[in-house]
């Protein structure tokens, strides 16, 4: 009998190329995600060595880092970026690229609309100048950011440099509480292994709690793998999987004789994982990150971490300056911390299910006072739907500014920032200081906890949140 | 792409960890479209207050630094982000090694395409670094050819590196020339998996 291998292992070894004595072995990429951040010197690397993007059919592009969310209508006002964005344009053109352009209806955060559109697949290679492009590993493809050096490569070779990565079995058995949520589940599991301890290895999430995700669930799990050190995370597909990719617009066309393939990339029983880590989903409750790097987590119903409770001097020290950073005691409680403004967005957590989470909690609630929140949907399609399904109105009425799609305040790179001292419930993925602006402080959660810390100006436990219908 | 072979130079000692790279270069940098010109902005909200002076708490501010060349840093470095950014700034800054225990996989790679090498050591043997730089600048030699490092003063390491990566900083060789000799085997994958023309 065949030795059974893991869902990595059968990607893995379907798209090696070649592995010439002494060299890192030639992968094939089946999908190049673009963006305007991480590109422009890709694409003149190429332009000066008079090469061509081998494969443009594989290869999509969109804005979504820099672009403004206000209306798109008026032109850019920062020069800068919005020569980012034309110079993305022109290399679209120029080398043949499918761009899904600022005024495209299709337009919206990279990870966001390759699922949406049907162009992540399962058993698909996937790379993108991007950390998060771990995201698409959720419907079972091995999918990685690479720096600007490799996007080019990629394109002028559709093949990537790569040694084989270590594989960490990331188990969840049992079923999540209601109130708690993937990005819970997620945060939760990064504050187990430390921001390192994916390094040099593609976590594959398994288990009943896994399967039970919804698929955007999935997106959201695997998304936040970069913050525990994996280059990629992926969850073997399934009947979730082959559901919500029917009828996409990038679907095969024979989707059935596709779902047959699909079936057989599922992980082996007994197969081989570098490593193996059991966890519960009954042990996760709603998480908030209370430091600088997403394994500084606790739970809402915690209290900040006091530095000298830590067992080792290093994260002793990397507490003590996160705390200073973030304007915390140790010994506060969670549900105590006061916030100024709240941000539901970004690649992790700005599909259509994070918003109706997110507006089931306000419907009927006021945003406090003291708080200035937004909503950004992830992509054009997730914000007509949401219009579609009214939830715009709720969030409108409720004070929360509606946006156009973009990375937004993930990153503030366009003009959504946080000033110096503030303070930001976000459901992002990054608490690093200065993120989201500079001297800005970050808490990660989830869209509910979010939407809950909007209406009552703290951090507030959603599991005990009375809804309104 | 400048070929590393051996390298002498000043220590920066950085008592960091999880140093990302949202700090190494923040993303209001990230807008230029060229590749160069990135130092000046390298660990931009550390190196300067909010009037554009120079932080004098922070580490490589120290005027001896003024001419460092190796990064010692703590565990996890450069995690975060893909961008390339980062080894740029540091290159263009003027680092040619960064020396920690653990890096993330992306920023390591990206290192290599730069012609900056990323070093792993023993965390006691990074302490030890530490400890060598605390009186004063410390000077190190990085022999890549030999895969060891070491300062005049008795301490003397070896480290580890994958073979085709250190072929690759020690010859300064071009990856995608490297790899399009290899093109006719791309041209049968592709057409052995049916993959349109395209
Ligand atoms: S939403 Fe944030 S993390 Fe995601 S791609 Fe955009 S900037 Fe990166």
């Amino acid at each position: 009998m065949a030795t059974p291998r893991s869902l990595l292992d059968k990607i893995w070894d379907q798209h090696v190329v070649c592995a010439p004595a002494g060299e890192q072995p030639l992968i094939y990429i089946d999908l190049h995600l673009v963006h305007e951040v991480t590109s422009p010197q890709a694409f003149e690397g190429l332009r000066l060595a008079g090469r061509k993007v081998r494969r443009p059919g594989k290869t999509f592009a969109t804005p979504d880092h820099n672009v403004p969310t206000t209306d798109r209508s008026l032109p850019i006002a920062d020069p800068i970026s919005r020569q980012q964005i034309d110079t993305l344009r022109n290399n679209c053109r120029e080398f043949g690229v499918r761009l899904f352009d600022l005024d495209d209806a299709d337009q919206g955060i990279v990870h966001v609309i390759g699922p949406e559109m049907g162009l992540t697949q399962p058993g698909m290679t996937i790379v993108c100048g991007d950390s998060h492009t771990a995201t698409h590993g959720a419907l079972g493809a091995l999918a990685f950011g690479i720096g600007t050096s490799e996007v080019e490569h990629v394109l002028a070779t559709q093949t990537l440099r790569q040694s084989k990565p270590k594989s960490l079995e990331l188990r969840v058995e049992g079923e999540l509480a209601p109130g708690v949520t993937a990005k819970d589940l997620v945060l939760f599991l990064i504050g187990k292994i430390s921001t390192e301890g994916g390094t040099g290895s593609v976590i594959e999430y398994t288990g009943p709690c896994i399967r039970r995700l919804s698929m955007e669930q999935r997106m959201t799990v695997c998304n936040m793998s970069i913050e525990g050190g994996a280059r990629a995370g992926m969850i073997a597909p399934d009947a979730t999987t082959f559901d919500y990719l029917r009828g996409r617009d990038f679907a095969p066309h024979n989707f059935d004789a596709a779902v047959a393939k699909w079936e057989l990339l599922a992980s082996d029983p007994g197969c081989h994982y570098d490593r193996t880590e059991v966890f519960n989903g009954a042990d996760v409750v709603p998480q908030v990150t209370w430091g600088t790097n997403p394994a500084q987590v606790v739970g809402v119903d915690a209290v900040v971490p006091d530095p000298a409770s830590l067992t080792t001097a290093a994260d002793r020290d990397s507490a003590t300056r996160a705390l200073e950073y973030m304007g915390l005691a140790g010994g506060a409680k969670i549900t105590d911390i006061p916030l100024d403004r709240v941000f539901i967005g970004s690649c992790t957590n700005s599909r259509i299910e994070d918003l109706r989470e997110a507006a089931r909690v306000v419907r009927g609630y006021r945003v406090a006072s003291s708080i200035s929140a937004m909503v950004v949907p992830g992509s054009g399609r997730v914000k007509r739907q949401a219009e579609a399904e009214g939830l715009d109105s709720i969030f409108r009425e409720a004070g929360f500014d509606w946006r156009e799609a973009g990375c937004s305040m993930c990153l503030g790179m366009n003009p959504d920032t946080l000033a110096v001292g503030e303070r930001c419930a976000s459901t992002s993925n990054r608490n690093f200081e200065g993120r989201q602006g500079k001297g800005g402080r970050t808490h990660l959660v989830s869209p509910s906890m979010a939407a809950a810390a909007a209406i009552n100006g703290h951090f507030t436990d959603i599991r005990g949140w009375n809804y309104n219908g | 792409m400048e070929p590393f072979t051996i390298h002498t130079g000043v220590v920066a000692a950085l008592d960091r960890a999880n140093v990302d790279t949202d700090q190494i270069i923040p993303k209001q940098f990230l807008k230029r479209i060229e590749r160069t010109g990135f130092g000046e902005f390298l660990f931009f909200d550390w190196r300067f207050l909010a009037d554009g002076s120079p932080n004098p708490d922070f580490e490589l501010n120290a005027p001896e630094l003024a001419d460092a060349s190796i990064l010692l840093a703590r565990r996890n470095f450069g995690c975060g982000s893909s961008r390339e950014h980062a080894p740029w700034a540091l290159g263009d800054y003027g680092f040619r090694v960064v020396i920690a225990p653990t890096f993330a996989d992306i920023f390591y790679s990206n290192c290599f395409q730069n012609g900056i090498l990323p070093i792993r050591l023993e965390e006691t043997d990074v302490d030890e670094l530490f400890r060598r730089s605390e009186a004063g600048p410390s000077r190190l030699t990085v022999d890549l050819t030999t895969q060891t490092i070491s300062d005049d003063s008795g301490f003397s390491r070896g480290f580890e590196i994958d073979a085709f990566r250190r072929r690759s900083l020690l010859e300064g060789l071009d990856a995608i020339g490297l790899t399009l000799q290899h093109a006719a085997a791309i041209d049968e994958w592709e057409q052995a998996h049916g993959v349109p023309q395209g």
